[in-house]
């Protein structure tokens, strides 16, 4: 048992150590090292991890560590996977943590910055067009998608406090009251 | 208490991140700004960082933010909590969920979700790249890099790697800062 959460450890710790970008990148090498080369899940298993880190909330790398952990070691190797998959962008950024605010006192690194800044607004845009092009063309979620940005201009420009986690609470409610109600109606008639 | 702060922010981040990387950087710029443990414009280098390195990226701002407030221990805490969520949500999965998740109620609700936090996204990103031109020199440079993004995306069909973009930022930003 040991030797297999040793294992899980460090295989996870490989792969988090190797996959920048986050998130999908690390899809393939996981499918790859698990499914291929250990054969500690199926390809199957794999689909149906994706299908589930996408309806529940957190990292998809957190949701296959701990998936391929518990499938081969229970609850205690589902940490060991998790722990290995975090450790390495922990233990990087924990030392950025440690000398960045130096760094930002060179002249160069702070212009760099100023640019990236811009670039990293940019690319938050971006990643919202490709998200957006998935969502299904039909009313409530193109109603959904409108209200929620207008209102997030809205509370940016008109300095309102509005939280970003009561919007996703309150767009879950509408859909699944919507939901329910066309049911009803459905039996009744 | 600063430690039970950074327990309490982090688990909010992991349990309403749906969505994957960038459904959780409005979420941590909402925790983050509203206790004011960073600025706005530290997270955006933040950001910045955690896409140049590996891991999820709201484990690296967990993990960062958590060291600034914290040190290691602030650190630890942090990241342990933003992965908790994920961590018991998956291991329930295996026993349970799968089945709760293809259930049409669940189903409806999510479909209602994802919208709403693509929406978020996109108005964080607006939002951050406005706030990030503060000059005449910000605007010329937020004008050619949205021409190299979105010029690449639908002009050429290309996708530029998030790494490459931000290297293309850093140098546009150290060529045209410097000499102003």
């Amino acid at each position: 048992m040991g030797k297999k959460l040793l294992d899980l450890f460090l295989t996870f710790f490989k792969i988090g150590a190797f996959t920048f970008g986050g998130g999908y990148a690390m899809i393939p090498v996981i499918e790859e090292i698990c499914v291929e080369k250990k054969l500690w899940i199926t390809h199957e298993d794999m689909v149906n991890v994706t299908v589930i880190a996408e309806s529940t909330p957190g990292p998809i790398a957190i949701n296959c560590a701990t998936f391929v952990g518990y499938k081969q070691g229970k609850f205690w190797g589902a940490v060991a996977a998790t722990l290995g998959v975090v450790m390495p962008s922990f233990i990087i950024i924990y030392l950025i943590s440690m000398f960045f605010n130096n760094l930002l006192e060179f002249p160069i690194v702070t212009n760099a910055f100023r640019g990236i800044k811009i670039g990293v607004g940019l690319l938050i845009v971006n990643a919202g067009i490709n998200m957006g092009k998935k969502i299904p063309k039909k009313p409530l979620p193109m109603s959904i998608l409108a209200v929620s940005v207008a209102l997030m201009l809205a509370a940016s420009f008109l300095s309102w406090n509005l939280s970003t986690i009561v919007m996703i609470v309150a767009a879950g409610v509408i859909g699944l009251a919507l939901f329910a109600l066309q049911q009803r109606g459905g039996k009744a008639s | 208490m600063i430690y039970l702060e950074l327990l309490l922010g982090f688990l909010q981040v992991g349990c309403f991140a749906f969505g994957g990387a960038y459904a959780a950087i409005p979420l941590i710029r909402d925790v983050v700004l509203s206790y004011g443990w960073i600025t706005e414009e530290k997270l955006s280098y933040m950001i910045a960082i955690a896409e140049s390195t590996p891991g999820p990226i709201m484990v690296n701002l967990a993990t960062y933010i958590g060291s600034e407030q914290g040190g290691i221990l602030g650190a630890a805490i942090a990241t342990t909590s933003v992965i908790l969520p994920a961590f018991l949500i998956m291991i329930l999965a295996v026993v349970v969920l799968n089945k709760a998740i293809k259930n049409r109620y669940v189903q409806a609700t999510l479909a209602a979700i994802t919208p709403c936090i693509i929406g978020i996204i996109f108005a964080t990103g607006a939002e951050m790249t406005i706030h990030a031109i503060t000059g005449m020199w910000e605007i010329l440079l937020g004008a050619v890099l949205a021409v190299i993004l979105f010029g690449a995306r639908f002009v050429l069909k290309k996708k530029i790697s998030t790494i490459a973009f931000i290297g293309i930022s850093a140098v546009l930003g150290v060529l045209v800062f410097s000499f102003v």
